[in-house]
């Protein structure tokens, strides 16, 4: 269903329409319903996304409305992503294409999980939260340029433009705006450092004597 | 900040590298996976020309996607036997251990883990699944990780983590009897919330902690994570040792005695510095069930369903969701309200102890009319105990189902689900919104003991009317394991 490429190398910016899924403690199960969790790839699960919360509002739901088609960036509030470790929440919530997440708060794994796909999370206030949100209401299509240096949300939609200042923690930052966020060739490459480290745990010796 | 808690000294000695964005790289000394989070990583790992660095660190079980009636294969369901086949060819293609049905070993990964005396004091645990937590019962600092990480683990035995702070949960008095593990951490997310512990780890302490068996400890940091924290642990004394001596895994001889010392070294002394603490009375503390769509959303079974004036007023919104959802009025008592579908299992309570205690509320009594009620061992090795001790027949002849083992209802990834508006008593982790397979499926959080209480009564009871609940568990010693 996405029409632009995954996240790949430095990511400082993202530009595009934005879809708002208001409440607090949306959950992973929620995101994508555990029958969709029945896969060896995560190739299809676009379609599965909030599939309950789309059928309970028949046509309804955010995710449906005409305005949303296409948008790159997901608006929520308070500890998004809460619950199940499944990282099928963010790659359904990319394959569907999003790029990024503003919200009030995010469980820790979700946040993690986005990291490492180059989705960053950006939280700010209530307040401004729900200022975006009406916003984005009042301006529906209306496009939001995102910066991640320093992290700023700008919403432009013509005669009314309007921004806000958002916080993403400065290690995610550095990341993502490097490139770094999909780091496992930096693991493997500590070798002689994993070795030592390995070395003085007892355990991995099955507490032999020393 | 923490200073000389255990946390901090397992983080400190399995800290690799700082890495340039700012993350630590950490040695990971257990990792545990299965069929649902894995078989992407082990691509991402194809795909990246990585082999698995320790093999003989990683050990894979299948629990998620079994069917609990017949696990005869192939699998009915052609989607959950190309999962089970992906992992077998994975872990045999690496070198990994695969605890395959019919092993003997096979069950819910966090239930064998702990069974097999893989997890241990100490070490760092990582496993695709938020439930991890369970494994910081032990005094090791375990979390749940998603499948880029699985991927991570499995090409470097280390990950990228920021360190966290550290709260203490502090439990004074003894639980009353008829209330257990369940009950209290119900009760510890019912006040601090379902976000209050992110960015923590939440140390369990105190003399209510102490007392606790090592299945009641598995119990309390299972569900850390419905808390927000995502790791939980409970400091390493008597209790964990006599658990883990005599295990498949454990160390033996001269080497069990120097685990000791490390083990208890491990341990949070009185010097040790929290970044938050937070004081319980554990007396206080009544068989707690939840009535909405979080953990959080949780009361005492003798409560009523909060108001929204007795409800701060940022949970106002899912209160009154909840209220929708769960079809149910503020003010209105929970008790006696019927229930559809009794399950027992799951990581959270799938073990002996809680089979135990849900057979004494089951023993002499019926089912009530219309109630489906099921019991789901933990593990092939809880079914073999429990039936050793003719658990399975109490509850048979109470007109429970006893199946075979796996995650069941916990979540619906096997035929185990509600359907429609049905209700369930569950002594599982999670009620949210269709967690249990069906769109409009209601949960009710609670021990084993009330779920039984519940099949048998038709409706949610209170269960210290129903029994003398023993207070002393039975012994936890390593006995019928090759």
């Amino acid at each position: 269903m996405s029409a632009t490429p995954f996240p790949a190398g430095p990511i400082q910016r993202c530009e595009g329409r934005a879809v708002v899924v208001p409440g607090d403690d949306i959950d992973t199960d929620r995101i994508i319903p555990a029958r969709y969790l029945k896969c060896v790839t995560f190739d299809g699960l676009a379609e599965g996304v909030f599939a309950d919360d789309r059928t309970e509002r028949a046509g309804d739901h955010p995710f449906d409305r005409a305005e949303s088609q296409g948008a790159a960036i997901l608006v929520v509030n308070r500890n998004f992503g809460c619950g199940s470790s499944r990282e099928h929440a963010p790659q359904a919530l990319m394959r569907w294409g999003l790029r990024a997440v503003i919200g009030e708060s995010f469980a820790e794994i979700f946040f993690g999980n986005c990291l490492a796909l180059g989705i960053p999370c950006l939280s700010a206030d209530h307040d401004a939260v729900l200022a975006l949100q009406a916003a984005i209401a009042a301006h529906p299509g209306a496009v939001l340029q995102l910066d991640l240096e320093p992290p700023w949300v700008t919403l432009d939609a013509g005669s009314d433009v309007q921004a806000w200042p958002l916080n993403l923690p400065a290690g995610p930052r550095r990341m993502l705006v490097s490139g770094e966020w999909n780091g496992t060739a930096q693991l493997v490459a500590h070798d002689g450092e994993l070795r030592a480290t390995a070395s003085r745990l007892p355990y991995m010796n099955a507490f032999a004597a020393a | 900040m923490s200073a000389g808690t255990l946390y901090d000294k397992v983080w400190e000695l399995h800290r690799v590298a700082e890495l340039p964005g700012g993350a630590t790289q950490l040695f990971i000394g257990l990792h545990l996976i299965h069929e649902v989070t894995s078989p992407q990583a082990f691509a991402a790992l194809d795909d990246l020309g990585l082999s698995v660095r320790h093999p003989e660190r990683t050990v894979a079980t299948v629990d998620h996607i079994v069917p609990t009636t017949s696990q005869a294969r192939p699998f009915a369901d052609p989607l959950a036997e190309a999962m089970l086949a992906t992992l077998e060819g994975n872990c045999a293609r690496h070198g990994i251990t695969l605890h395959g049905l019919g092993s003997g070993r096979q069950g819910i990964v966090h239930v064998i883990a702990p069974e097999l005396g893989l997890t241990q004091p100490g070490m760092t645990v990582a496993c695709g699944d938020s439930h991890t937590s369970t494994h910081g019962a032990f005094g090791a600092i375990a979390f749940g990780i998603g499948t880029s990480q699985v991927r991570d683990v499995l090409a470097s035995q280390s990950l990228a983590m920021g360190k966290l702070k550290v709260r203490r949960i502090w439990v004074d008095g003894a639980l009353q009897s008829g209330v257990y593990a369940k009950d209290l951490v119900l009760h510890v997310i019912r006040t601090l919330g379902v976000k209050g512990g992110v960015g923590y780890a939440y140390e369990f302490a105190g003399p209510a902690i102490e007392a606790l068996s090592m299945e009641e400890r598995m119990t309390l940091c299972n569900m850390a994570i419905e808390g927000g924290a995502r790791c939980g642990y409970v400091n390493p004394d008597a209790v964990t040792y006599a658990y883990l001596k005599g295990r498949p895994h454990a160390p033996v001889g001269e080497a069990w005695e120097r685990a000791l010392a490390w083990w208890s070294y491990l341990a949070s002394g009185p010097e040790a510095s929290f970044d938050d603490e937070v004081v319980f009375e554990a007396a206080t503390i009544a068989p707690t069930i939840t009535w909405g769509i979080t953990p959080g959303q949780a009361i005492g079974v003798d409560e009523t369903v909060p108001t929204l004036e007795q409800t701060d007023s940022d949970e106002r919104p899912i209160a009154e969701e909840a209220y929708r959802y769960m079809d149910l009025r503020p003010g209105a008592p929970i008790e006696g309200l019927p229930v559809d579908v009794c399950f027992i299992g799951s990581c959270t309570n799938g073990r002996l102890s809680d089979l135990r205690a849900a057979a004494a509320v089951a023993r002499g009594r019926q089912v009530a009319a219309g109630i489906k009620a099921f019991v789901v061992p933990g593990s092939e090795q809880v079914a073999a105990e429990a039936e050793a001790e003719g658990l399975d027949a109490v509850f048979r002849a109470a007109g429970f189902e006893w199946r075979e083992p796996g995650c069941s209802m916990c979540l619906a990834m096997n035929p185990d689900r509600l359907e429609g508006r049905q209700i369930s008593a569950s002594s599982s982790n999670r009620n949210f919104k269709g967690r249990q397979g069906s769109a409009t499926g209601r949960t009710l959080l609670m021990s084993p003991a009330m779920v039984a209480a519940a099949a048998v009564s038709g409706h949610v009871a209170d269960v210290r009317r129903l029994v003398a609940v023993p207070m002393t568990p039975a012994p936890e010693t390593a006995t019928t394991r090759a």
